[in-house]
């Protein structure tokens, strides 16, 4: 085929390529290394099987079981936003790749799209497992009388987290060695603030208001209003939820929009920033 | 046929060339001498290295928030939980609670130092691809991890100092520290961190051989001593098998020995509390002994495996 001749495609159908093909070796990889389901589903239950038994040694009501399996399969997703999605574009600078995905004729939202859909599938995977391991050696019993609500709820959580992973990824190139503490440092901190292993209102009720100020500054944090909306669907008649169901839902979907947006924004600043300052291809730093 | 015959020749002069046996003998006293120094030498350099990673290359503002915050979150989160079942059911259990966060504190060893030697092939094979480089210098690996360790022990032994001191001044840890016996707890220190680094050991081993799922098998590990050695709970609350599992890890006597040692939330185990303390120092020198020599034998044994396959340079964070 002579070059005249070459059909260009559109744009849309490049970036799909584009998220296609940053998914397709996440997706693709896994499967080529199936040690991953032992050690990345198996293994990290052990340690949501330990919050559980914590419970069990407090006697607590039995929905606090149920509480600490949903936060245990939500850690899946925030694990993987830190460490998959976040962290990620400073290795990609280090591994060589971010030169290419910048010369090429994509967004570069589209190669983080990718990224998170193809870590999605296997933090899925690891959610779904903890899910059912809970079912069926803890006992826990989930009702869903409103499974609308359920998936709006679990969807923007996705979105807004993930891109929140996505403004994080730029972030991140610009602490550039810092990456990794920054990534240990939001996880037990971010696990206590959103409320992972127990609802986020028990703040208010251990400190009364400061404890609700406390909750609503976590908020900012997607994944702290999806778990808690999450809890609150699956377990619906308890009184453990931080605000009412349809709240979080508008404020899930305002922050999907914020950090989509804040995403865009700061991977076009990190961009700039790197070409004017030479730093794009800079390893090490 | 005449060029084979010269490239069969060339073969043979280069085979010549080449030593039979290493330049350093190793039977010589002397040799013996420069390999104790060169690893001695790569032992301190690499704490050295591990030290600058850790704290020189993050901004000494992050770094110290990064050093108090986290361990403290990860005691807090124990903390909120117990406050929210005691507020909810209106009654406390203070020695659970002692029990909880003093077994939680000194955890973080396991989980720092043990997911650190694993994380550093990783690190080294993978994101900063420096693993070949080392493997083709005169340094010994084995030594190489060793040195990395300590800059892990270091930061941990800071986060636990900073924990128990936030336990003991704002969540009121009755921690007398008149009333503790210092030489069986540094023993048991010692011989406890041992242990712990002689699983991560063996963790680094098998790490040589698999893709990136060291974030899982850590995370998995951890677990597992997280889950049976009676960190936040009591043993006696696991099932039969689970009791029977956690009297085989020495994690769980180093825990029990720390707890004792300290007096706090002693007694609340009652499968532990049946045992006397030289027991427990006992089954925990043995076991670190024999956890040790098994340790020893799977990094090398994943050291040779991966270098025979060709794994030294994998990578796999896609």
């Amino acid at each position: 085929m002579i070059f005249e001749d070459f059909k260009k495609p559109s744009w849309l159908r490049m970036n799909l390529r584009a998220v296609w093909g940053r998914a397709y070796p996440r997706i693709i990889g896994v499967n080529r290394e199936p040690s991953w389901v032992f050690f990345e589903t198996v293994l990290p239950l052990l340690g949501v099987a330990a919050y559980v038994f914590i419970y069990k040694a407090l006697e607590a009501p039995p929905q606090y079981i149920g509480y600490v399996i949903i936060g245990g399969a939500m850690t899946a997703y925030w694990m993987n936003v830190l460490w998959s999605m976040a962290a990620q574009m400073y290795w990609e600078k280090e591994m060589g790749n971010l030169e290419l995905y910048l010369i090429a004729p994509i967004s570069r939202m589209s190669v983080l799209g990718g990224m998170a859909l193809g870590g999605m599938f296997s933090s899925s995977v690891r959610a779904l497992s903890t899910i059912v391991v809970g079912m069926f050696v803890f006992g826990i019993s989930l009702s869903l009388p409103d499974p609308l609500m359920f998936t709006g709820i679990f969807i923007f959580t996705m979105i807004a987290l993930y891109g929140m992973g996505m403004m994080f990824a730029s972030l991140y190139m610009l602490w550039g060695r810092e990456a990794w503490h920054m990534s240990s440092l939001f996880t037990e901190p971010i696990y206590l603030v959103s409320g992972f292993y127990f609802p986020v209102k028990g703040f208010v009720t251990m400190l009364g208001n400061p404890g609700f100020w406390l909750a609503a500054g976590a908020s900012i944090i997607p994944i702290t209003l999806g778990l808690d909306g999450m809890r609150q669907c699956l377990y619906p008649g308890n009184l453990d939820g931080f605000l009412p169901l349809w709240i979080e839902l508008v404020i899930l979907v305002l922050l999907s929009f914020l950090f989509l947006y804040l995403a865009k924004y700061s991977l076009a600043y990190m961009e700039n920033l790197g070409k004017r300052e030479g730093r794009l291809t800079m390893r090490w730093q | 046929m005449a060029m084979n015959r010269k490239l069969s020749g060339t073969k043979k002069a280069l085979r010549k060339s080449m030593p039979r046996q290493p330049l350093l003998r190793p039977d010589s006293d002397r040799n013996k001498a420069r390999a104790r120094n060169m690893n001695l030498s790569t032992f301190k350099w690499s704490a050295w290295l591990g030290w600058q990673m850790e704290s020189n290359w993050a901004d000494p503002f992050l770094f110290a928030i990064y050093s108090v915050v986290k361990p403290i979150a990860g005691s807090l989160i124990l903390v909120v939980m117990y406050s929210i079942i005691a507020a909810i059911g209106d009654r406390t259990d203070p020695q659970l609670f002692y029990y909880m966060f003093t077994s939680s504190t000194f955890f973080m060893y396991v989980g720092q130092v043990l997911f650190g030697v694993a994380q550093l092939v990783h690190e080294d094979r993978e994101h900063y691809q420096t693993m070949k480089y080392i493997y083709i210098s005169p340094s010994n690996y084995f030594s190489y991890m060793m040195g990395r360790t300590v800059s892990k022990l270091v930061i941990t032994t800071f986060a636990v100092v900073i924990t128990m001191a936030f336990g003991v001044f704002m969540l009121g840890v009755p921690l007398d520290l008149l009333g503790v016996n210092w030489i069986l707890f540094l023993a048991v220190m010692v011989i406890g961190i041992l242990c712990i680094m002689a699983f991560g050991l063996a963790l680094a081993g098998v790490s040589f051989l698999t893709a990136k799922h060291q974030g899982g098998m850590n995370e998995g590990i951890a677990g597992v001593f997280y889950l049976f050695c009676g960190v936040v709970f009591p043993v006696s609350i696991l099932p039969a098998w689970g009791m029977s599992f956690a009297r085989i890890l020495p994690i769980t006597y180093w825990l029990e020995l720390i707890r004792r040692t300290l007096k706090l939330g002693v007694g609340m185990d009652s499968t532990l509390s049946a045992y006397s303390t030289n027991y427990c120092i006992a089954i925990l020198c043995i076991s670190t002994v024999v956890f040790s020599i098994v340790a020893v034998a799977i990094f090398k044994a994943g050291d040779t495996i991966a270098r025979r396959k060709g794994l030294i340079d994998m990578t796999t964070a896609y």
